[in-house]
């Protein structure tokens, strides 16, 4: 599909009828809606991430269930940070790595990686190890530094962020693959699938000044919602979130979290982090939302021990 | 020597020299290793002076190499290590391509007063007060600011364009970059500056060097004891005038076989040109009179106002790059109350800085994170175009230290990372009535999350919420709370310039009691 049409059509439709409307037209966007996997949720504990990641994938039915051959796949990582790996402020590139090579043997045409970083981008690409482990995976790196690249979308449910700019890539792609790590955060308690989208957009500024925590439930109001969430909660940042000082920062959990409902996922994440999710504003609200669903009994969830 | 071969060389040897400036002024990917830049400036005479001054040690000394090269070789620096000069030659070149009547020089008389009073004026300010001169004529600087504010945007919108182009076929090797402009003020000196050297060079050649160059006269008068030197051959010249004529620096007096050495850059375009073969350049032979005059005329002043329309574009376009970011409904209403501006890590203080910069924007341009502003009032008048710390623009990346590295004056000394990340150049304040937390009563923290210290950190406030508190004594001034602080027109936290550098202390962290779990919480 040429891009410029894309645009054109989608969102020359969404202003005139309405953004609900807007990729009414292009059935592609849905091939992969949530829902299609036999569990809500999966949890592992106990291993590495490329393995936990192996074994969880393998529950919901390979990354089959999510991506059709010759799809255009997004996976977003956080990326925020110019620190090493080790330091846990960005997404394990192991994890990131093995979820990129899943989704080339599920038959995806391209895959790309990117976030808009809060760093240096060239330096928190490189220094993340993402870079280096997405690319050998045969992924492509797509910048995000500059206003240029994103395009403004409507979201016509929000309650206080009623458009953002976003990134092309996450428009152009087929299947969108959220993949946040868990991390203490110093001003909303916690960083994970939710908040992750923060790095979608250009204008987070806006969503810091205007009620952060009604912005983040916000926008997952957008049409283009993650197939999967895939939580990183390998090494956790605890405190001095979410960039954090030093090692001390960071704890071992070694767990893994996959789920396609982002709120479930997030309130599952607090309960690691061991912060009541009730205080965490923006889970509540998204669940008032209708987002998602924080009630995990409601919820059909597979616990595998490695 | 008399054959063409010096010309040949000077031109292939001063062509690499150019080409390794403009990348290094125009590498706006970080390409091109610290070292290699530290290579290439090791030779500019006002640069290496200023750092020798400060530091005395032979790693500062290229203008003593640069010295003794004028001693036995004459100005030949001019011609194959001065940036600006080897620009005016293309220029000039150009300048005859268009007309050849530009490029017919002959010979005039030196200016004696002017050259020698600038050099007078610059040697007793730089002796009495800093560098203040030097900031608006080192030719190494003025070439390195047309780079910074005029060449580098041209640059930028190239690769924008290619950029958009391999983004249609999702080829992201090429990335999107911000062209971001500097205060209208900062493009006043540059423009000039082009302007006066464009003229100058494309119709009179080397006059703007053997005029208002302090560098050009001060080495000028060193190679009138040059050893090798162009002189003339009298047996065998029949004073055709054709070296005269193609003299970029009006030196030569062939009617009475006199060439100023003190003029001369040693561009052996007349010993190419003589076709008896009269001309050579060899050790010692002088003399010196006579001059011919040229009318102003249409095409140089389209030119001069192409030219000047063409600056000024280059500096309107890049600033209307900018772009506007949504603005939270409530404006802050405390002004931020600043004492100092925040000059750059390795600085030291801000008077030792002020005094050793010249203002060649090699650290503004070459800085990842954009943080470098030329100043426009900021160190005052004197320090008009030196870089400053402008947090509102970007801020300064914890693990960087690209600008103490390169910085060829030594205005800005080189700092290990480790030593850059407890080096105090500034410290945070707070102003609680312009934070969000407390006017909109809603969750932010963008200032505490992007604190690589934790010198900002949120203690607990109303109900869920938490609010900013900070210890100036982790704070090194990196500006990112600045930066992040989403709150216009005035910042619920900036940071105030420290004008003496200090130590910060390094941050304590202990080990949290969370445990690895063993059981899944849910």
């Amino acid at each position: 599909m040429k891009r410029r049409e894309f645009f054109r059509t989608s969102f020359g439709a969404g202003i005139a009828a309405g953004a609900a409307l807007s990729l009414g037209g292009y059935d592609r966007l849905w091939a992969a809606a949530p829902g299609t996997a036999k569990y809500d949720m999966v949890a592992v504990m106990g291993g590495n991430p490329d393995a936990m990641f192996d074994l969880a994938i393998q529950e919901l039915g390979g990354m089959e269930t999510f991506v059709k051959k010759g799809q255009k796949v997004l996976v977003k990582p956080n990326i925020g940070w110019d620190v090493v790996p080790d330091l846990a402020a960005n997404t394990n590139p192991l994890l990131v790595k093995r979820i990129i090579e899943h989704c080339f043997k599920a038959g995806a045409k391209e895959v790309y990686v990117f976030d808009h970083t809060c760093d240096n981008w060239v330096n928190a690409y490189k220094n993340s190890g993402i870079e280096k482990a997405a690319k050998a995976a045969g992924a492509k790196m797509v910048p995000g530094n500059s206003e240029n690249y994103y395009h403004q979308i409507s979201i016509p449910g929000g309650v206080k962020l009623k458009s953002a700019k976003v990134h092309e890539i996450l428009l152009e792609t087929d299947v969108f693959i959220n993949v946040p790590i868990l991390k203490d955060h110093n001003s909303t308690r916690m960083t994970a699938s939710l908040k992750n989208t923060m790095g979608i957009v250009w204008d987070r500024g806006y969503w810091h000044s205007n009620n952060l925590h009604q912005c983040i439930a916000d926008y997952a109001l957008f049409e283009r919602k993650p197939a999967l969430n895939v939580i990183d909660c390998y090494n956790v940042m605890v405190k001095h979130g979410p960039q954090g000082v030093s090692k001390e920062d960071v704890v071992q959990m070694k767990s893994q979290i996959l789920t396609a409902d982002w709120v479930a996922g997030d309130t599952a994440a607090a309960k690691i982090l061991g912060v009541d999710p009730q205080k965490i504003d923006y889970i509540p609200i998204a669940h008032k939302m209708g987002i998602g669903n924080m009630n995990l009994d409601n919820l059909n969830i597979k616990r595998i021990k490695m | 020597m008399t054959s063409s071969f010096l010309r040949k060389f000077r031109i292939a040897f001063s062509a690499i020299i150019f080409i390794c400036f403009l990348a290094v002024f125009l590498d706006f990917r970080s390409l091109i290793p610290e070292k290699f830049i530290n290579y290439l400036l090791f030779l500019q005479f006002v640069p290496s002076a200023i750092k020798y001054i400060d530091l005395k040690t032979v790693a500062a000394g290229g203008f003593m190499v640069v010295i003794l090269l004028t001693l036995l070789s004459g100005r030949t620096y001019c011609s194959f290590l001065c940036p600006l000069g080897i620009g005016q030659d293309i220029n000039s070149r150009i300048g005859g391509k268009i007309r050849k009547k530009f490029r017919r020089y002959g010979f005039s008389r030196p200016h004696t007063i002017v050259r020698y009073s600038i050099l007078a004026l610059m040697l007793g300010t730089a002796v009495f007060s800093g560098v203040y001169v030097l900031i608006l004529l080192d030719p190494y600087s003025i070439f390195g600011r047309f780079m910074t504010y005029l060449g580098k945007p041209v640059i930028l919108v190239i690769n924008n364009f290619l950029a958009n182009i391999l983004g249609r076929f999702d080829i992201y090797t090429l990335s999107h970059v911000e062209i971001k402009g500097f205060k209208l003020a900062a493009y006043i000196v540059p423009v000039v500056f082009a302007i006066l050297t464009g003229v100058l060079s494309f119709i009179k050649g080397r006059l703007y060097c053997n005029m208002l160059c302090p560098v050009g006269t001060l080495l000028g008068l060193i190679s009138k004891i040059s050893l090798f030197r162009v002189k003339f051959n009298e047996s065998k010249c029949t004073k055709c005038g054709r070296c005269s004529i193609r003299c970029k620096s009006s030196c030569i007096d062939f009617l009475n076989y006199d060439i100023d050495v003190s003029r001369c850059v040693d561009c052996f375009n007349c010993i190419d040109t003589c076709p008896e073969k009269a001309l050579s350049y060899s050790l010692l032979g002088t003399r010196s009179k006579v001059h011919e005059e040229t009318k102003p005329d249409e095409s140089k002043r389209k030119f001069i106002k192409g030219s000047v329309l063409m600056l000024l574009g280059i500096s309107s376009y890049t600033r209307a790059q900018e772009k506007t970011v949504p603005v939270p409904k409530k404006e802050s209403t405390v002004k931020e109350p600043r004492t100092s501006p925040v000059c750059p890590p390795g600085a030291g203080s801000i008077e030792f800085f002020t005094r050793n910069c010249t203002a060649c924007s090699l650290c503004i341009t070459s800085c990842p994170n954009k943080v470098l502003q030329p100043a426009t009032g900021q160190y005052g008048l004197a320090g008009f175009m030196q870089p400053v710390m402008d947090y509102h623009k970007s801020f300064c990346s914890y693990n960087c230290t690209v600008c103490t590295e390169i910085c060829p004056t030594g205005a800005l000394k080189p700092l290990m990372p480790e030593a850059k990340k407890l080096s105090q150049i500034g410290k945070v304040n707070f102003i609680k009535d312009n934070c969000i937390v407390k006017t909109e009563k809603t969750a932010c923290g963008a200032c505490s999350e992007a604190c690589p210290t934790k010198a900002v950190y949120m203690i607990p406030y109303e109900g869920n919420l938490v609010i900013p508190e900070t210890n100036q004594e982790i704070c090194i001034g990196c500006g990112h709370c600045e930066f992040a602080c989403p709150v216009t027109p005035y910042k619920a936290i900036f940071v105030d310039g420290n004008p003496v550098h200090q130590a910060a202390k390094k941050p304590e962290n202990k080990e949290s009691d969370i445990t690895t779990p063993v059981e899944f919480p849910f």
